[in-house]
């Protein structure tokens, strides 16, 4: 069995880091992913972790860094938030596109401008075409999980591809929460050494990098939507073995809460699903036939799976905490395009963008939202398909 | 009763005070030698004044608090927003704020190429040791051996010496004080804003910051301001110390100082040849 310690989200990161034994983490602060680099630092120097952190110049250079270490065989981290991550998107592609596995920790705040340090979703949204498997975490049990589970499916051989984790700031990154640590000596057994499909050791010359023609190119970016089809299977996989292993299993790409005799379905992402979850248990002893799908991984996305939930239903409302301008929220577009494959009857869809730049949004408000959404429908009429829903 | 107020009141938005800096914070003493400088040279209005400042503690002294137009920018962008501004109105007078995490750390590339292009800037770097805004982690300005919240052990890598760096480019001036030095540091201030007036313009200000470095060494700001008066030390003198003596000590002085053209000059030469 493992152990039962507190932990902020941030330390959770830490920990996930220290127990896939990372050896190489380059990293500059900002508000609110500080506390990740602070612990793991001292873990280094304190002989708990054996690994080198190297204090970079910038963004930049910390995802760069992490790049070349892991080209060079390294299991190799980082995280960032918000205006780091922008800083960090040059690389941010680069990494996949070269198919080297590593995890970066993304403490999710707002962009500027206005300075902002209050958690959204925007700067993690940003990332979705970059060929990145992306995944959010719920409560910090689950951060710990997931960016351990992130190693794992990062290097399995039919994915090599880098995972990002999110997890709000300050919601998750500074608030205290059991989270169960398991034992060393399983996870290294379950994790096994690094792997990866091509080193730079010098035992054999690889040029990398190099310029390609078109149809190369397009080859090499179709391979990953083949990967990225290929993570699907891998995610479920592994959150089986794991759930075996250290006994908690989440559901895959998805977690669904009372949905099994649902009529309607609230679709959200990260923390604030756990009071979407209170309000959903409220209107269930009222008697609303609703349930909450949970998004844990929103690259690959997971049609299929949603798909499969509401396909008999009668409403599905969507929790956006990022806006594409110009659009709608972009979950709710990204799921709309994909159910659209499997009916041209779809159930009744609206999109709620809201908690922008840290606004804060509690059950009541997703009490009284999921309310008017069923009572509209029941009544015979339609939800608006966007709302944007502001609290002043 | 004359009722006085401080000289600083006159420059600053009222409506934003108190600062946000911390009690004791070495920030007020670069503020107060600012503007003791504009108003020794009789310049009240600060209208034809731009602050440009990227995201740190010292990015703050300008916005919201200095009466003039302040652009609040990205980590590490303060130099080429500034340069833009400059180009679009070479009549403004731009001046950039900001920490050595700022300005020598994410965006130390920009100081190098405006100091070698001599673009017509002043640059006024805050060398608190550390990333204060975001607790005091090591920077590439800390001494080796600090212990930070990222170096919990010391840190292993040495510092650089980023005045003494941007000496050896282009610069018209290049000039380091400690807040000690109050009256150097503002006669310095008064030198780039009065006398040489294009070009580019590098004053390094040396102020530990109060609550990351300069409590974890259990002293008050006044017991560290007094240590500075023999920290630092002409670097004349510096130079002709031992090894050993060297690393306890701050070089200070004015590194360079010229008035030839600057970016715009040499630009305008360009086209005026061009033209004939
Ligand atoms: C791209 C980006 N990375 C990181 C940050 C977080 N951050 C804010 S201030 C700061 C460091 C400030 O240090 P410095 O420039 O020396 O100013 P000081 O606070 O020490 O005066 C950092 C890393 C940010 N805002 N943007
Ligand atoms: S953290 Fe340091 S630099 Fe920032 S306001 Fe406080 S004392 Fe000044
Ligand atoms: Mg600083």
């Amino acid at each position: 069995m493992g152990k039962l310690v507190a932990l902020t989200g941030n330390y959770a990161v830490a920990y996930a880091a220290k127990y896939a034994r990372v050896d190489v983490i380059a990293a500059y602060p900002i508000t609110p992913q500080t506390s990740i680099v602070e612990k793991l630092a001292e873990l280094i120097e304190s002989g708990e972790l054996d690994a080198i952190m190297i204090r970079v110049e910038s963004e930049h250079s910390a995802l760069a860094a992490t790049f070349g270490a892991a080209v060079a065989g390294a299991r190799a981290f980082t995280a960032t938030s918000s205006q780091g991550l922008l800083y960090m998107h040059e690389f941010v592609h680069w990494t996949s596109r070269a198919r080297i596995p590593a995890v970066m920790a993304i403490v999710t705040r707002a962009l500027a401008p206005p300075w902002n340090i209050w958690p959204d979703h925007s700067d993690f949204m940003d990332q979705r075409d970059a060929g990145w498997i992306m995944g959010f975490a719920m409560d910090n049990q689950e951060v710990f999980d997931l960016t351990l589970q992130a190693f794992k499916i990062s290097e399995d051989p039919r994915v090599y591809l880098p995972v990002m984790i999110g997890l709000e700031g300050f919601i998750l990154g500074h608030t205290t929460m059991l989270v169960e640590l398991p034992e060393q000596e399983v996870v290294d057994q379950w994790l096994g050494p690094r792997k990866q499909e091509y080193v730079i050791d010098g035992k054999e010359p690889l040029a990398l990098g190099n310029l390609a023609w078109p149809e190369d190119t397009e080859e090499m970016f179709m391979e990953i939507q083949k990967a990225m089809d290929n993570a699907k299977k891998v995610i479920k996989e592994v959150d089986e073995e794991y759930g075996k292993l250290f006994g908690r299993k989440y559901g895959g790409l998805i977690q669904c809460i009372n949905c099994e005799d649902a009529k309607y379905f609230a679709v959200s992402m990260g923390a604030w699903s756990g009071d979407l979850i209170e309000a959903v248990n409220k209107l269930r002893e009222e008697g609303y036939p609703i349930g909450v799908i949970r998004i844990r991984f929103c690259r690959p996305f997971p049609y299929e799976d949603i798909w499969e939930k509401v396909k008999n239903s009668k409403g599905v409302i969507v929790f956006d905490r990022s806006i594409s301008f110009g659009a709608w929220g972009p979950l709710f577009t990204d799921l709309l395009t994909g159910l659209y494959h499997y009916t041209n009857n779809l159930p009744i869809m609206s999109n709620v963008v809201a908690g922008i730049g840290g606004v804060n949004i509690t059950y009541n408000d997703f009490a009284k939202l999921l309310t008017s959404f069923i009572e509209t429908i029941e009544k015979g009429d339609k939800p608006p398909v966007f709302t944007w829903y502001h609290k002043r | 009763m004359i009722k006085h107020e401080h000289l600083s009141l006159k420059y600053m938005r009222r409506e934003v005070l108190p600062t946000a800096f911390c009690p004791g914070c070495y920030n007020g003493i670069v503020m107060n030698a600012l503007f003791q400088a504009f108003e020794e040279l009789g310049i009240y209005d600060l209208r034809k004044y731009v602050f440009v400042s990227g995201i740190g503690c010292s990015s703050w002294i300008p916005s919201p608090y200095i009466k003039a137009d302040s652009l609040h920018t990205l980590h590490g962008r303060a130099i080429p927003v500034a340069t833009g501004v400059k180009l679009a109105n070479p009549e403004l007078e731009v001046i950039v704020i900001g920490g050595d995490g700022d300005l020598a750390s994410i965006g130390g590339n920009h100081l190098l190429h405006a100091a070698r292009r001599n673009m017509d800037l002043v640059v006024i770097m805050i060398n608190n040791l550390v990333y204060g805004m975001t607790r005091g982690q090591a920077a590439p300005t800390t001494p080796k051996g600090m212990v930070t919240p990222t170096t919990p052990y010391g840190n292993p890598e040495e510092p650089m010496d980023v005045a003494r760096l941007i000496a050896n480019t282009n610069a018209n001036y290049v000039a380091r004080w400690c807040v000690s030095q109050y009256l150097f540091l503002k006669n310095s201030f008064k030198k780039v804003l009065g006398e040489i007036k294009r070009g580019f313009r590098f004053i390094e200000v040396y102020a530990p910051c109060t609550t990351f470095v300069i409590r974890r060494e259990n002293k008050t700001p006044g017991q560290k301001l007094k240590e500075l008066m023999n920290t630092c030390i002409g670097y004349e003198k510096w130079e002709k110390l031992p090894a050993e003596e060297r690393t306890k000590h701050i070089p200070t002085g004015v590194f360079r100082e010229e008035d030839k053209p600057g970016f715009l000059d040499n630009y305008k030469q360009l086209i005026a040849r061009l033209k004939r």
